[in-house]
């Protein structure tokens, strides 16, 4: 007569082992692999890097295969890898203001020293479905231009404002940098604990938080002031050598937002800035992320913090796609003893109120 | 090997024994001290992402990884019962990262990680009872924001839990809280018992175990030490009670362990068996009615 759930392990194995025929789908059907995902899927590898913090194409590549698609899981995958894997050095901060530029727009001036480069960009592209694609082995891909790259100095476009005084420096903080993956959130947070759970923070929740201050919840003004696509090199300074020596190169996307600013008690009116970076092609992200970056810093412009985009405890314990979504689907574990304890007590007081 | 554990003969390789590195263990190991030293006291830790989803029991994971040696002997138990699923995953997990012995028994485990429930058999001082908590500040319902609860626990500013507590007395006669029924520790901090029912509460009263709680999303660590006093809010008037059923065990008989219902049909049939699953096996074999 005893029926409840047993047999738990049985019922894991067979649903792991459904999962992975699931994973690979029709087995009639090439396998798919981690270079054809790199190269082909290579901005769902770009957003799985981001955040899941690790810049690395090919563990990417492999956890978005490993999650059947879903970029949240390979997200967290990825993290989880990340985890475990020991801290060797801290490299110097990469230098976006060099290094070779792929894309480069402002929204703020017609022209920049540097020029205005498009790159490879949705941007301009009427949303049409191309069906020459759906035919596989499509003969032709469009010849490379002549120039592909920009070769000229490509300073950055807030340095030419900050010339003549008209944006704020980019704000120093006084404290030390903090570290997300060492140490627990703590309040008010820092600028650079903030950048760092943006850039790690979930890019949808990132979108709708940006959005809403476009739509009047925390409104603050921006511009596009620099998109910038490129390759940079990474470097770290071993304590043995003294010097710093190149480990790797990798592409970022940067994004910084130039919004008005009325002044303060203190401060005349000037540009202030909003900053967004991520690894790889990732505009989207960046943008999102430079507008919640210049929301969040709305306590120390001294602006009222009306808004959920600039509500710090509400956007930084909220946007890590690895917390929500964990604790979201937590719900399908089993909760009958708090349903019991739920149940005996709405019973007991129905009884009573039918009394 | 003591009778009814068992051992787990493949362990996963390439990874640290119990997943974590050593660093992040004595890291973690730091804060449960601390936690230890301030009972009730939530610790923050640099909780990792563990390969088990948030909300899953990672908090509760990394305390036991960062504790459990090769003599230990782990249970592991989700709605008081070894056998439910991710119970049994968590159990696995450990089972591949460390091979140590685990077991169902209660009295043979050294270390008991749990979600939701307390075993009904009493735990001894030689015994470490890990809880998984997913929300870990009593005062969140009433206060968002953690900047303030905390200056709220600095300040033992408990009013308005007890103004919560006294309009539900007010309104419907009685505390309206089943489960993760907020407890006084040793006289100075509020503290959420994690989603256990308050049937359970009174058992982490002077309890002689070591109680850890682990809330790996939220990245905080709470203790209570062995015999140190836990009380359940209440009034003079209105003292805390536990719920009681009118039914037993259908398995056992137990009028004392807490029950879950079981629907039998669709006509309204059920019965009532004891959650701890356990503590139901060890009493029919005790009453020479042994499981099939």
């Amino acid at each position: 007569m005893y029926v409840a759930v047993k047999g738990g392990e049985r019922a894991i194995d067979a649903a792991h082992g459904m999962l992975d025929r699931a994973r690979r789908g029709d087995p009639k059907v090439p396998e798919i692999s981690l270079d054809q995902i790199s190269e082909q899927l290579a901005l769902s590898v770009d957003r799985v890097m981001t955040e899941g913090s690790v810049y690395d194409r090919e563990l990417a590549a492999l956890a978005i295969k490993q999650a059947r698609g879903d970029l949240v899981e390979a997200i967290f995958l990825l993290r989880a890898y990340r985890a475990t894997l020991p801290r060797l050095a801290v490299t110097k901060p990469i230098e976006t203001g060099g290094g070779t530029v792929r894309r480069r727009i402002s929204a703020t001036f017609k022209d920049v020293p540097g020029g205005q480069v498009l790159g490879p960009t949705f941007d301009y592209t009427h949303r049409l479905l191309d069906f020459t694609l759906a035919a596989e082995g499509r003969a032709q891909v469009h010849p490379p231009d002549e120039a592909t790259v920009s070769l000229d100095p490509t300073p950055r476009v807030a340095d030419v404002l900050n010339q003549e005084g008209l944006i704020e420096a980019i704000p120093q903080g006084d404290e030390p940098d903090g570290d997300v993956t060492r140490e627990p959130l703590r309040f008010p947070a820092s600028r650079s604990v903030r950048l760092q759970n943006l850039a790690r923070g979930d890019e949808g929740f990132l979108l709708a938080m940006g959005y809403s201050t476009q739509r009047g919840y925390g409104r603050n003004h921006p511009f596009a002031g620099e998109i910038r696509l490129c390759d940079v090199e990474v470097e770290i300074v071993p304590e043995e050598l003294g010097f710093p020596v190149v480990i790797g190169e990798m592409t970022v996307t940067e994004c910084e937002m130039v919004n008005q600013f009325k002044g303060s008690a203190t401060v005349p009116p000037q540009f202030t800035r909003g900053y967004g970076l991520a690894f790889g092609e990732s505009e989207r992200k960046a943008m999102a992320m430079a507008l919640v970056d210049r929301a969040l810093r709305a306590e120390e412009l001294d602006e009222t913090v009306s808004a959920p985009a600039q509500d710090q405890e509400f956007v930084l314990y909220h946007s890590d796609s690895v917390e929500a979504s964990g604790f979201v689907q937590h719900l399908k574990l089993p909760h009958y003893v708090d349903f019991q304890a739920e149940l005996n007590l709405v019973r007991r007081m129905r009884g009573e109120a039918a009394e | 090997m003591m009778d009814g554990t068992s051992a787990t003969a493949a362990t996963t390789t390439g990874y640290n024994f119990a997943y974590l590195d050593e660093q992040t263990k004595r890291m973690i190991r730091r804060a449960i001290l601390k936690a230890v030293a301030v009972p009730g006291y939530q610790v923050p830790f640099a909780s990792r992402e563990m390969p088990l989803p948030y909300g899953w029991g990672t908090g509760g994971i990394q305390v036991t990884a960062s504790i459990i040696g090769q003599a230990d002997v782990l249970k592991v138990i989700d709605q008081g019962a070894d056998d439910t699923t991710n119970a049994v995953s968590i159990r696995k997990f450990f089972g591949r990262t460390t091979g140590v012995a685990t077991t169902e028994r209660t009295i043979e485990a050294t270390i008991v990680q749990t979600r939701h429930r307390v075993p009904e058999t009493k735990l001894r001082d030689d015994q470490i009872i890990v809880y998984q908590v997913p929300v870990p500040e009593p005062l969140r319902w009433l206060e968002p924001r953690e900047a303030e609860t905390r200056k709220m626990h600095a300040l033992s500013e408990y009013g308005p839990m007890h103004v919560k507590l006294y309009e539900d007395i007010a309104r419907y006669g009685r505390v309206t809280t089943a489960y993760d029924y907020p407890v006084m520790v040793d006289g100075r901090y509020l503290m959420r018992p994690s989603p256990i029912p308050k049937f359970d509460n009174p058992k982490l009263d002077m309890c002689p175990a070591l109680q850890l709680f682990g809330a790996g999303r939220e990245k905080r660590i709470y203790a209570v030490p062995p015999y140190t006093s836990v009380k359940s809010l209440d009034f003079e008037d209105h003292p805390f009670t536990i719920e009681s059923w009118d039914e037993a065990c259908a398995i056992c008989g137990s009028t004392e362990s807490f029950l879950d219902e079981v629907i039998t049909d669709d006509k309204g049939g059920r019965m009532f068996v004891c959650s701890d699953t356990d503590y139901c096996g060890e009493r029919r074999k005790e009453s020479g009615d042994e499981p099939a």
